[in-house]
Protein backbone atom coordinates (compact mmCIF):
# COMPACT_ATOMS: atom_id res chain seq x y z
CA UNK A 1 0.00 0.00 0.00
CA UNK A 2 2.33 2.53 1.08
CA UNK A 3 5.42 0.39 1.46
CA UNK A 4 7.53 2.09 -0.24
CA UNK A 5 7.48 4.98 1.99
CA UNK A 6 7.09 3.29 5.52
CA UNK A 7 10.10 0.96 4.73
CA UNK A 8 12.50 3.43 4.54
CA UNK A 9 10.86 5.29 7.30
CA UNK A 10 8.95 3.50 9.41
CA UNK A 11 7.92 6.31 11.23
CA UNK A 12 5.33 7.98 8.75
CA UNK A 13 2.03 7.94 9.93
CA UNK A 14 -0.30 5.42 8.97
CA UNK A 15 -3.05 7.89 8.45
CA UNK A 16 -1.38 10.04 5.94
CA UNK A 17 0.01 8.29 2.62
CA UNK A 18 2.04 10.70 0.72
CA UNK A 19 2.83 8.21 -2.30
CA UNK A 20 -1.00 8.05 -2.43
CA UNK A 21 -1.16 11.76 -2.27
CA UNK A 22 1.71 12.12 -4.85
CA UNK A 23 -0.54 10.14 -7.41
CA UNK A 24 -3.47 13.03 -6.86
CA UNK A 25 -0.45 15.57 -8.57
CA UNK A 26 -0.43 14.64 -12.36
CA UNK A 27 2.58 16.91 -13.04
CA UNK A 28 4.91 14.62 -10.34
CA UNK A 29 4.42 12.18 -12.88
CA UNK A 30 6.58 13.95 -15.61
CA UNK A 31 10.18 14.56 -16.28
CA UNK A 32 12.50 17.54 -16.98
CA UNK A 33 16.02 16.62 -19.19
CA UNK A 34 14.79 13.24 -19.23
CA UNK A 35 14.92 13.14 -15.25
CA UNK A 36 11.83 12.48 -12.79
CA UNK A 37 10.68 15.62 -11.40
CA UNK A 38 11.77 16.65 -7.81
CA UNK A 39 9.48 19.46 -6.52
CA UNK A 40 11.01 21.57 -3.95
CA UNK A 41 9.18 24.82 -4.52
CA UNK A 42 6.50 24.38 -3.06
CA UNK A 43 7.22 27.54 -0.55
CA UNK A 44 6.79 29.73 -3.71
CA UNK A 45 3.63 27.79 -5.62
CA UNK A 46 2.44 24.42 -4.97
CA UNK A 47 1.39 22.09 -7.54
CA UNK A 48 -2.91 21.37 -8.12
CA UNK A 49 -4.05 18.17 -7.94
CA UNK A 50 -6.76 16.46 -10.24
CA UNK A 51 -9.73 17.32 -8.42
CA UNK A 52 -9.38 21.55 -8.58
CA UNK A 53 -8.68 20.95 -11.92
CA UNK A 54 -11.37 19.27 -12.65
CA UNK A 55 -13.59 20.85 -10.59
CA UNK A 56 -12.41 24.13 -11.99
CA UNK A 57 -13.23 22.70 -15.73
CA UNK A 58 -16.30 21.37 -14.53
CA UNK A 59 -17.86 24.48 -13.25
CA UNK A 60 -16.89 26.84 -16.28
CA UNK A 61 -18.41 23.77 -18.71
CA UNK A 62 -21.76 23.43 -16.41
CA UNK A 63 -22.48 26.21 -14.32
CA UNK A 64 -20.22 29.43 -15.14
CA UNK A 65 -21.67 33.33 -15.49
CA UNK A 66 -21.06 36.43 -13.92
CA UNK A 67 -22.13 36.68 -9.99
CA UNK A 68 -24.40 38.48 -8.01
CA UNK A 69 -26.11 40.41 -10.97
CA UNK A 70 -27.73 38.46 -13.43
CA UNK A 71 -31.37 36.93 -12.96
CA UNK A 72 -30.61 34.20 -14.90
CA UNK A 73 -30.62 29.97 -14.05
CA UNK A 74 -26.51 30.19 -14.26
CA UNK A 75 -25.64 33.48 -12.78
CA UNK A 76 -27.66 31.78 -9.78
CA UNK A 77 -25.67 28.77 -9.89
CA UNK A 78 -22.17 30.88 -9.98
CA UNK A 79 -23.69 32.98 -7.44
CA UNK A 80 -24.25 30.13 -5.47
CA UNK A 81 -20.50 28.45 -5.38
CA UNK A 82 -18.88 31.73 -5.11
CA UNK A 83 -20.72 32.01 -1.89
CA UNK A 84 -20.11 28.36 -1.44
CA UNK A 85 -16.83 29.23 -1.55
CA UNK A 86 -16.65 32.50 0.64
CA UNK A 87 -18.25 29.84 3.39
CA UNK A 88 -15.20 26.99 2.50
CA UNK A 89 -13.12 29.37 3.16
CA UNK A 90 -14.56 30.71 6.90
CA UNK A 91 -14.80 26.94 7.90
CA UNK A 92 -11.11 26.52 7.11
CA UNK A 93 -9.78 29.36 8.93
CA UNK A 94 -13.10 28.51 11.40
CA UNK A 95 -14.13 32.27 11.36
CA UNK A 96 -17.02 33.41 13.29
CA UNK A 97 -19.21 34.58 9.81
CA UNK A 98 -19.06 34.45 6.22
CA UNK A 99 -18.95 38.17 6.00
CA UNK A 100 -15.58 38.68 7.75
CA UNK A 101 -14.29 36.62 4.38
CA UNK A 102 -12.78 38.77 1.74
CA UNK A 103 -11.95 36.98 -1.21
CA UNK A 104 -8.86 39.18 -2.20
CA UNK A 105 -6.03 38.18 -5.48
CA UNK A 106 -3.46 36.78 -2.97
CA UNK A 107 -1.90 37.30 -0.24
CA UNK A 108 -0.85 40.19 -1.50
CA UNK A 109 -3.91 42.08 -1.68
CA UNK A 110 -5.06 41.24 1.25
CA UNK A 111 -2.38 42.87 3.34
CA UNK A 112 -2.62 46.12 0.80
CA UNK A 113 -5.95 46.09 1.70
CA UNK A 114 -5.47 46.27 4.87
CA UNK A 115 -2.52 48.89 4.52
CA UNK A 116 -5.03 50.90 2.77
CA UNK A 117 -8.40 50.57 3.58
CA UNK A 118 -7.52 50.17 7.43
CA UNK A 119 -4.95 51.65 8.77
CA UNK A 120 -3.93 54.51 6.13
CA UNK A 121 -6.66 56.33 8.22
CA UNK A 122 -5.44 55.72 11.37
CA UNK A 123 -1.82 56.86 10.51
CA UNK A 124 -0.59 60.09 11.64
CA UNK A 125 2.86 61.27 11.77
CA UNK A 126 5.24 59.10 13.73
CA UNK A 127 2.50 55.99 14.38
CA UNK A 128 3.93 52.81 14.60
CA UNK A 129 4.00 49.81 12.82
CA UNK A 130 6.03 46.57 14.26
CA UNK A 131 7.08 43.98 12.23
CA UNK A 132 9.63 41.32 12.08
CA UNK A 133 12.56 41.07 10.58
CA UNK A 134 11.53 37.65 8.44
CA UNK A 135 8.80 39.12 7.07
CA UNK A 136 8.07 38.67 3.37
CA UNK A 137 8.13 41.32 0.96
CA UNK A 138 4.51 41.64 0.81
CA UNK A 139 3.91 42.37 4.86
CA UNK A 140 6.85 45.03 4.46
CA UNK A 141 5.98 46.95 0.87
CA UNK A 142 2.55 48.01 1.96
CA UNK A 143 3.73 49.80 5.25
CA UNK A 144 6.41 51.22 3.48
CA UNK A 145 4.04 52.90 1.65
CA UNK A 146 2.66 54.56 5.15
CA UNK A 147 6.02 55.68 6.16
CA UNK A 148 6.66 57.05 3.03
CA UNK A 149 3.13 59.06 2.24
CA UNK A 150 2.16 59.63 5.65
CA UNK A 151 5.14 59.31 8.24
CA UNK A 152 4.84 56.19 9.85
CA UNK A 153 7.75 54.57 11.91
CA UNK A 154 8.30 50.89 11.02
CA UNK A 155 9.69 49.33 14.49
CA UNK A 156 11.75 46.16 13.24
CA UNK A 157 11.72 43.14 15.73
CA UNK A 158 15.03 40.67 14.93
CA UNK A 159 14.72 37.22 15.26
CA UNK A 160 17.82 34.77 17.34
CA UNK A 161 20.25 33.63 14.89
CA UNK A 162 18.12 30.40 15.00
CA UNK A 163 15.44 32.30 13.66
CA UNK A 164 13.11 32.03 16.17
CA UNK A 165 11.51 35.12 17.25
CA UNK A 166 11.99 36.59 20.68
CA UNK A 167 8.27 37.08 21.84
CA UNK A 168 10.12 39.38 24.93
CA UNK A 169 11.07 41.78 21.83
CA UNK A 170 8.44 41.75 19.88
CA UNK A 171 6.23 42.29 23.47
CA UNK A 172 8.76 45.78 23.72
CA UNK A 173 8.78 47.55 20.90
CA UNK A 174 4.62 47.54 21.19
CA UNK A 175 4.00 51.24 22.78
CA UNK A 176 1.53 53.66 23.37
CA UNK A 177 2.10 54.37 19.72
CA UNK A 178 1.75 51.28 18.09
CA UNK A 179 -1.38 50.74 15.75
CA UNK A 180 -0.51 47.57 14.32
CA UNK A 181 1.78 44.44 14.19
CA UNK A 182 1.79 42.48 11.09
CA UNK A 183 3.71 39.52 11.70
CA UNK A 184 3.94 36.12 9.56
CA UNK A 185 3.05 33.05 10.97
CA UNK A 186 5.38 31.03 9.02
CA UNK A 187 8.52 32.57 7.57
CA UNK A 188 8.98 31.68 3.76
CA UNK A 189 13.03 31.39 4.00
CA UNK A 190 13.50 30.09 7.77
CA UNK A 191 10.60 28.06 8.36
CA UNK A 192 10.16 29.52 12.10
CA UNK A 193 6.50 29.50 13.36
CA UNK A 194 5.76 32.26 15.38
CA UNK A 195 3.71 32.07 18.25
CA UNK A 196 0.20 33.39 17.11
CA UNK A 197 -1.93 33.79 19.85
CA UNK A 198 1.03 34.41 22.78
CA UNK A 199 1.44 37.61 20.20
CA UNK A 200 -2.37 38.37 20.11
CA UNK A 201 -2.53 38.31 23.44
CA UNK A 202 0.12 40.93 24.00
CA UNK A 203 -0.88 43.03 21.30
CA UNK A 204 -4.52 43.01 22.57
CA UNK A 205 -3.10 43.64 26.22
CA UNK A 206 -2.04 46.90 25.11
CA UNK A 207 -4.85 47.31 22.68
CA UNK A 208 -3.16 46.91 19.86
CA UNK A 209 -4.68 45.13 16.50
CA UNK A 210 -2.08 41.74 14.99
CA UNK A 211 -2.37 40.79 11.34
CA UNK A 212 -0.51 37.47 10.38
CA UNK A 213 0.44 36.82 6.91
CA UNK A 214 -0.48 33.18 6.84
CA UNK A 215 0.69 32.28 3.11
CA UNK A 216 2.43 30.04 4.18
CA UNK A 217 1.24 28.88 7.85
CA UNK A 218 -2.10 28.09 6.64
CA UNK A 219 -0.58 25.06 4.36
CA UNK A 220 1.42 23.70 7.06
CA UNK A 221 -1.03 23.62 10.07
CA UNK A 222 -4.74 24.76 10.69
CA UNK A 223 -5.61 27.99 11.25
CA UNK A 224 -8.33 28.83 13.89
CA UNK A 225 -8.71 32.90 13.52
CA UNK A 226 -11.20 32.84 16.67
CA UNK A 227 -9.18 31.21 19.25
CA UNK A 228 -6.34 33.30 17.97
CA UNK A 229 -8.57 36.42 18.69
CA UNK A 230 -6.06 37.62 15.87
CA UNK A 231 -7.80 40.48 13.64
CA UNK A 232 -6.47 40.19 10.61
CA UNK A 233 -5.02 37.00 8.26
CA UNK A 234 -4.48 36.88 5.05
CA UNK A 235 -4.40 33.49 2.64
CA UNK A 236 -3.47 32.63 -0.93
CA UNK A 237 -4.91 29.95 -3.22
CA UNK A 238 -1.92 28.60 -4.58
CA UNK A 239 0.71 28.19 -2.07
CA UNK A 240 -2.72 25.83 -0.69
CA UNK A 241 -2.70 23.69 -3.60
CA UNK A 242 -5.87 25.86 -5.16
CA UNK A 243 -4.92 28.08 -8.67
CA UNK A 244 -2.90 31.45 -8.63
CA UNK A 245 -5.21 34.86 -8.84
CA UNK A 246 -7.36 34.21 -5.67
CA UNK A 247 -6.95 34.65 -1.76
CA UNK A 248 -8.47 35.73 1.19
CA UNK A 249 -8.60 38.06 4.04
CA UNK A 250 -10.19 37.23 7.05
CA UNK A 251 -10.90 40.24 9.24
CA UNK A 252 -12.88 40.63 12.17
CA UNK A 253 -16.27 42.38 11.49
CA UNK A 254 -15.92 45.14 13.85
CA UNK A 255 -12.76 46.06 11.44
CA UNK A 256 -14.48 45.41 7.87
CA UNK A 257 -17.30 47.77 9.06
CA UNK A 258 -15.28 50.58 9.97
CA UNK A 259 -13.13 50.16 6.72
CA UNK A 260 -12.92 52.39 3.71
CA UNK A 261 -13.42 51.10 0.09
CA UNK A 262 -10.24 49.78 -1.68
CA UNK A 263 -10.80 49.37 -5.39
CA UNK A 264 -13.83 51.42 -6.92
CA UNK A 265 -16.31 49.71 -9.78
CA UNK A 266 -18.97 47.57 -9.78
CA UNK A 267 -20.04 45.08 -7.11
CA UNK A 268 -19.31 47.31 -4.34
CA UNK A 269 -21.97 50.14 -4.18
CA UNK A 270 -25.37 50.71 -2.66
CA UNK A 271 -25.95 53.24 -4.92
CA UNK A 272 -23.65 55.45 -7.81
CA UNK A 273 -25.58 59.17 -8.50
CA UNK A 274 -23.97 62.22 -9.89
CA UNK A 275 -23.03 63.77 -6.87
CA UNK A 276 -23.18 61.22 -4.09
CA UNK A 277 -22.61 57.36 -3.53
CA UNK A 278 -22.94 54.99 -1.03
CA UNK A 279 -21.31 51.53 -0.62
CA UNK A 280 -22.38 47.92 0.02
CA UNK A 281 -21.57 46.23 2.90
CA UNK A 282 -18.48 43.88 3.53
CA UNK A 283 -17.50 41.96 2.01
CA UNK A 284 -18.80 43.61 -1.47
CA UNK A 285 -17.79 46.38 -0.34
CA UNK A 286 -14.10 45.29 -0.98
CA UNK A 287 -14.50 42.96 -4.35
CA UNK A 288 -15.18 45.65 -6.60
CA UNK A 289 -15.68 44.13 -10.44
CA UNK A 290 -16.08 40.95 -11.40
CA UNK A 291 -14.28 38.14 -9.47
CA UNK A 292 -11.74 35.57 -10.67
CA UNK A 293 -15.30 33.09 -10.19
CA UNK A 294 -13.39 30.15 -11.64
CA UNK A 295 -10.45 30.23 -9.23
CA UNK A 296 -12.54 30.60 -6.53
CA UNK A 297 -14.06 27.61 -6.86
CA UNK A 298 -10.70 25.95 -6.96
CA UNK A 299 -9.93 27.42 -4.04
CA UNK A 300 -12.40 25.97 -2.47
CA UNK A 301 -12.22 22.75 -4.04
CA UNK A 302 -8.35 23.06 -2.91
CA UNK A 303 -8.90 23.83 0.90
CA UNK A 304 -11.47 20.68 0.65
CA UNK A 305 -8.82 18.42 -0.64
CA UNK A 306 -6.09 19.62 2.07
CA UNK A 307 -9.22 19.06 4.89
CA UNK A 308 -9.93 15.41 3.82
CA UNK A 309 -6.54 14.83 4.81
CA UNK A 310 -5.39 14.32 9.08
CA UNK A 311 -3.57 17.71 9.07
CA UNK A 312 -1.81 16.46 11.89
CA UNK A 313 -0.27 13.56 10.06
CA UNK A 314 0.15 15.45 6.74
CA UNK A 315 2.26 17.95 9.09
CA UNK A 316 4.20 15.36 10.60
CA UNK A 317 5.31 13.63 7.36
CA UNK A 318 6.38 17.46 6.42
CA UNK A 319 8.14 17.39 9.38
CA UNK A 320 10.16 13.91 8.85
CA UNK A 321 10.76 15.31 5.68
CA UNK A 322 12.61 18.65 7.16
CA UNK A 323 14.30 16.43 9.73
CA UNK A 324 15.50 13.94 7.24
CA UNK A 325 16.88 16.43 5.30
CA UNK A 326 18.63 18.32 7.95
CA UNK A 327 20.33 14.91 9.29
CA UNK A 328 21.40 14.45 5.31
CA UNK A 329 22.95 17.74 5.20
CA UNK A 330 24.98 17.54 7.64
CA UNK A 331 27.54 15.52 6.16
CA UNK A 332 28.22 18.25 3.75
CA UNK A 333 30.58 21.00 6.09
CA UNK A 334 30.73 23.13 3.19
CA UNK A 335 27.20 23.91 3.86
CA UNK A 336 24.81 26.21 6.36
CA UNK A 337 21.46 25.82 6.95
CA UNK A 338 19.88 29.47 7.69
CA UNK A 339 16.62 28.76 10.00
CA UNK A 340 16.86 26.09 13.25
CA UNK A 341 14.15 27.53 14.95
CA UNK A 342 12.39 24.80 17.18
CA UNK A 343 9.07 23.27 15.68
CA UNK A 344 9.67 25.29 12.61
CA UNK A 345 7.58 24.56 9.23
CA UNK A 346 9.36 22.42 6.54
CA UNK A 347 11.33 24.63 4.98
CA UNK A 348 15.07 24.39 4.78
CA UNK A 349 17.20 27.39 3.37
CA UNK A 350 21.06 27.01 3.34
CA UNK A 351 24.13 28.77 2.13
CA UNK A 352 26.77 26.70 0.24
CA UNK A 353 30.44 28.03 0.68
CA UNK A 354 31.68 28.59 -2.63
CA UNK A 355 28.81 28.24 -4.75
CA UNK A 356 26.42 31.05 -5.38
CA UNK A 357 22.69 29.60 -5.16
CA UNK A 358 22.06 30.50 -8.93
CA UNK A 359 25.01 28.01 -9.47
CA UNK A 360 23.43 25.73 -7.60
CA UNK A 361 20.16 25.88 -8.52
CA UNK A 362 20.82 25.52 -12.26
CA UNK A 363 22.52 22.45 -11.54
CA UNK A 364 19.82 21.04 -9.59
CA UNK A 365 17.43 21.40 -11.86
CA UNK A 366 19.56 19.45 -14.46
CA UNK A 367 18.88 16.55 -12.46
CA UNK A 368 15.21 17.62 -12.40
CA UNK A 369 15.44 19.08 -8.61
CA UNK A 370 13.38 22.21 -8.80
CA UNK A 371 14.81 24.61 -5.77
CA UNK A 372 14.13 28.23 -5.43
CA UNK A 373 17.29 30.26 -5.19
CA UNK A 374 17.03 34.12 -4.17
CA UNK A 375 16.37 36.72 -1.71
CA UNK A 376 13.03 34.96 -1.39
CA UNK A 377 11.47 38.49 -1.40
CA UNK A 378 12.84 38.65 2.10
CA UNK A 379 16.02 41.11 1.45
CA UNK A 380 15.76 42.67 4.93
CA UNK A 381 15.75 38.76 6.58
CA UNK A 382 19.25 38.50 4.35
CA UNK A 383 20.96 41.30 5.50
CA UNK A 384 20.27 40.11 9.13
CA UNK A 385 22.30 37.03 8.27
CA UNK A 386 24.97 38.35 5.94
CA UNK A 387 24.11 36.69 2.63
CA UNK A 388 23.20 38.16 -0.58
CA UNK A 389 20.89 35.21 -1.19
CA UNK A 390 20.08 31.82 0.04
CA UNK A 391 18.73 28.21 -1.80
CA UNK A 392 15.67 26.77 -0.64
CA UNK A 393 14.16 23.24 -0.78
CA UNK A 394 10.24 23.45 0.87
CA UNK A 395 8.42 20.60 1.05
CA UNK A 396 4.70 19.85 0.65
CA UNK A 397 2.51 17.12 1.51
CA UNK A 398 3.22 15.13 -1.86
CA UNK A 399 7.11 15.04 -1.34
CA UNK A 400 8.76 11.60 0.07
CA UNK A 401 12.10 10.90 1.67
CA UNK A 402 13.20 10.01 -2.37
CA UNK A 403 13.19 13.30 -3.09
CA UNK A 404 15.18 14.68 -0.03
CA UNK A 405 17.89 11.74 -1.73
CA UNK A 406 17.51 13.36 -5.17
CA UNK A 407 18.65 16.53 -3.75
CA UNK A 408 21.22 15.42 -1.18
CA UNK A 409 22.59 13.80 -4.54
CA UNK A 410 22.28 16.93 -6.82
CA UNK A 411 24.31 18.48 -4.11
CA UNK A 412 27.32 16.36 -4.05
CA UNK A 413 27.67 16.45 -8.17
CA UNK A 414 27.38 20.21 -7.84
CA UNK A 415 29.77 20.85 -5.34
CA UNK A 416 32.03 18.26 -7.65
CA UNK A 417 31.18 20.48 -10.70
CA UNK A 418 31.73 24.23 -9.01
CA UNK A 419 34.83 23.61 -7.29
CA UNK B 1 23.81 15.45 -22.51
CA UNK B 2 22.81 16.96 -19.61
CA UNK B 3 26.10 16.51 -17.72
CA UNK B 4 27.81 18.05 -21.16
CA UNK B 5 25.72 21.29 -20.95
CA UNK B 6 26.52 21.55 -17.56
CA UNK B 7 30.43 21.27 -18.01
CA UNK B 8 30.30 23.36 -20.95
CA UNK B 9 28.31 25.97 -18.82
CA UNK B 10 30.62 25.35 -16.00
CA UNK B 11 34.07 24.76 -17.60
CA UNK B 12 37.14 25.24 -16.48
CA UNK B 13 38.10 28.75 -17.39
CA UNK B 14 34.83 30.42 -16.06
CA UNK B 15 35.21 28.78 -12.60
CA UNK B 16 39.17 29.88 -12.88
CA UNK B 17 37.67 33.94 -13.99
CA UNK B 18 35.52 33.24 -10.86
CA UNK B 19 37.38 32.42 -8.87
CA UNK B 20 40.52 34.37 -9.29
CA UNK B 21 38.97 37.38 -11.43
CA UNK B 22 41.31 39.53 -13.66
CA UNK B 23 41.58 43.43 -12.90
CA UNK B 24 39.30 43.69 -9.73
CA UNK B 25 38.81 46.44 -7.33
CA UNK B 26 37.90 49.79 -7.39
CA UNK B 27 39.78 52.14 -10.20
CA UNK B 28 41.28 54.97 -8.56
CA UNK B 29 40.92 58.17 -10.84
CA UNK B 30 38.03 56.43 -12.98
CA UNK B 31 36.78 58.96 -15.47
CA UNK B 32 33.50 56.91 -15.57
CA UNK B 33 31.26 54.30 -13.03
CA UNK B 34 28.62 52.81 -13.11
CA UNK B 35 26.40 50.09 -10.82
CA UNK B 36 24.82 47.22 -12.08
CA UNK B 37 22.11 44.92 -10.41
CA UNK B 38 20.44 42.12 -10.96
CA UNK B 39 17.30 41.94 -8.13
CA UNK B 40 16.26 38.37 -9.50
CA UNK B 41 20.22 37.07 -8.40
CA UNK B 42 21.42 39.54 -6.31
CA UNK B 43 24.09 40.12 -8.61
CA UNK B 44 25.83 42.91 -8.38
CA UNK B 45 28.78 44.05 -10.63
CA UNK B 46 30.50 47.99 -10.23
CA UNK B 47 32.51 49.22 -13.48
CA UNK B 48 35.27 51.48 -13.55
CA UNK B 49 36.46 53.24 -16.83
CA UNK B 50 39.43 55.61 -17.62
CA UNK B 51 38.12 56.68 -21.01
CA UNK B 52 40.83 58.32 -23.62
CA UNK B 53 40.30 59.40 -26.91
CA UNK B 54 37.28 57.98 -28.80
CA UNK B 55 36.37 56.77 -25.66
CA UNK B 56 39.05 54.07 -25.56
CA UNK B 57 39.23 52.14 -22.70
CA UNK B 58 42.75 53.05 -21.26
CA UNK B 59 41.75 51.38 -18.32
CA UNK B 60 38.96 49.21 -16.73
CA UNK B 61 38.59 47.25 -13.54
CA UNK B 62 35.17 46.05 -12.08
CA UNK B 63 34.07 44.97 -8.43
CA UNK B 64 31.08 42.29 -7.97
CA UNK B 65 29.30 39.97 -5.90
CA UNK B 66 27.04 37.19 -7.02
CA UNK B 67 27.13 33.73 -9.17
CA UNK B 68 29.58 32.44 -11.22
CA UNK B 69 28.19 33.06 -14.60
CA UNK B 70 27.98 36.96 -13.54
CA UNK B 71 31.73 37.28 -11.95
CA UNK B 72 33.23 35.40 -14.45
CA UNK B 73 32.00 37.18 -17.66
CA UNK B 74 32.79 40.47 -15.93
CA UNK B 75 36.31 39.41 -15.14
CA UNK B 76 36.49 38.12 -19.21
CA UNK B 77 35.21 41.51 -20.68
CA UNK B 78 37.86 43.72 -18.78
CA UNK B 79 39.89 41.40 -20.18
CA UNK B 80 39.04 42.19 -23.37
CA UNK B 81 37.81 45.72 -23.34
CA UNK B 82 40.83 46.89 -22.51
CA UNK B 83 42.15 49.33 -25.58
CA UNK B 84 39.27 49.49 -27.12
CA UNK B 85 37.37 52.24 -28.29
CA UNK B 86 33.96 52.20 -27.89
CA UNK B 87 33.03 51.50 -31.39
CA UNK B 88 35.36 48.40 -31.03
CA UNK B 89 33.96 47.53 -27.67
CA UNK B 90 30.21 48.34 -28.73
CA UNK B 91 31.05 45.86 -31.57
CA UNK B 92 32.50 42.88 -29.00
CA UNK B 93 29.16 43.46 -27.25
CA UNK B 94 27.12 42.95 -29.62
CA UNK B 95 29.02 39.77 -30.86
CA UNK B 96 28.72 38.84 -27.20
CA UNK B 97 24.80 39.28 -26.76
CA UNK B 98 24.38 37.21 -30.24
CA UNK B 99 26.46 34.43 -28.23
CA UNK B 100 25.15 33.71 -25.08
CA UNK B 101 21.45 33.94 -27.07
CA UNK B 102 22.65 31.05 -29.13
CA UNK B 103 22.19 33.63 -31.95
CA UNK B 104 24.75 34.12 -35.45
CA UNK B 105 27.95 35.27 -33.78
CA UNK B 106 29.99 35.61 -36.97
CA UNK B 107 30.08 39.63 -37.36
CA UNK B 108 32.96 38.87 -34.27
CA UNK B 109 36.45 38.82 -35.71
CA UNK B 110 37.71 35.25 -35.02
CA UNK B 111 40.40 35.76 -32.47
CA UNK B 112 37.44 37.63 -30.08
CA UNK B 113 35.16 34.64 -30.94
CA UNK B 114 37.46 32.21 -29.96
CA UNK B 115 37.98 33.80 -27.17
CA UNK B 116 34.45 34.57 -26.01
CA UNK B 117 33.24 31.31 -26.89
CA UNK B 118 33.80 29.93 -23.82
CA UNK B 119 30.81 31.86 -22.81
CA UNK B 120 28.78 30.33 -25.57
CA UNK B 121 27.30 27.38 -23.06
CA UNK B 122 24.88 29.60 -21.88
CA UNK B 123 23.08 30.00 -24.26
CA UNK B 124 21.52 26.12 -23.31
CA UNK B 125 20.39 27.94 -20.24
CA UNK B 126 17.76 31.10 -21.21
CA UNK B 127 17.18 31.54 -17.15
CA UNK B 128 21.43 32.56 -16.78
CA UNK B 129 21.76 34.59 -19.65
CA UNK B 130 21.40 37.93 -17.46
CA UNK B 131 23.75 36.78 -14.94
CA UNK B 132 26.15 36.77 -18.42
CA UNK B 133 25.39 40.05 -19.84
CA UNK B 134 25.19 42.00 -16.40
CA UNK B 135 28.47 43.39 -16.72
CA UNK B 136 28.43 44.34 -20.41
CA UNK B 137 25.38 46.11 -19.69
CA UNK B 138 26.72 48.09 -17.23
CA UNK B 139 29.86 48.72 -19.15
CA UNK B 140 28.03 50.38 -21.72
CA UNK B 141 26.08 53.05 -18.67
CA UNK B 142 29.44 53.54 -17.25
CA UNK B 143 29.80 54.84 -21.11
CA UNK B 144 27.08 56.57 -21.46
CA UNK B 145 25.61 57.99 -18.35
CA UNK B 146 28.57 57.33 -15.78
CA UNK B 147 31.03 60.17 -16.21
CA UNK B 148 32.22 60.86 -12.57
Amino acid sequence: MNAPVLNQTGKISASFDAEKARGDFEILSRTVYGKPLVYLDSGASAQKPRVVLDAMRDFAQSEYANVHRGVHFLSAAATDRYEAARRTVQKFLNAAREDEIVFTKGGTEAINLVSYSYLAPLIQPGDEIVLTVMEHHSNIVPWHFLRERQGAVLRWVDVRDDGSLDIEALDAAINAKTKLVAVTHMSNVLGTITPLKDIVARAHAKGVPVLADGCQGAVHEPVDVQALDIDFYAITGHKLYGPTGIGALYAKRAHLKAMRPFNGGGEMIREVMKDRITYADAPARFEAGTPPIIETVGLATALDYLSAFDRKAVAAHEYDLLAYAREQVKQFNWLRVIGDAPGKGAILSFEAEGMHAHDLATILDREGVAVRAGHHCAQVLMERFGVASTSRASFALYNTRADVDALIAGLSKARGILT
Amino acid sequence: MTDNALRELYQEVILDHSRHPRHYGALEGASHKAEGYNPLCGDRVTVYLKLGEDNRVADIKFEGKGCAISQASASMMTDMLKGRTAAEAERLMQGFLHLVKGEDASDLPEDDRERLEVMGGISEFPMRVKCATLAWHTYRNAVEEGAT
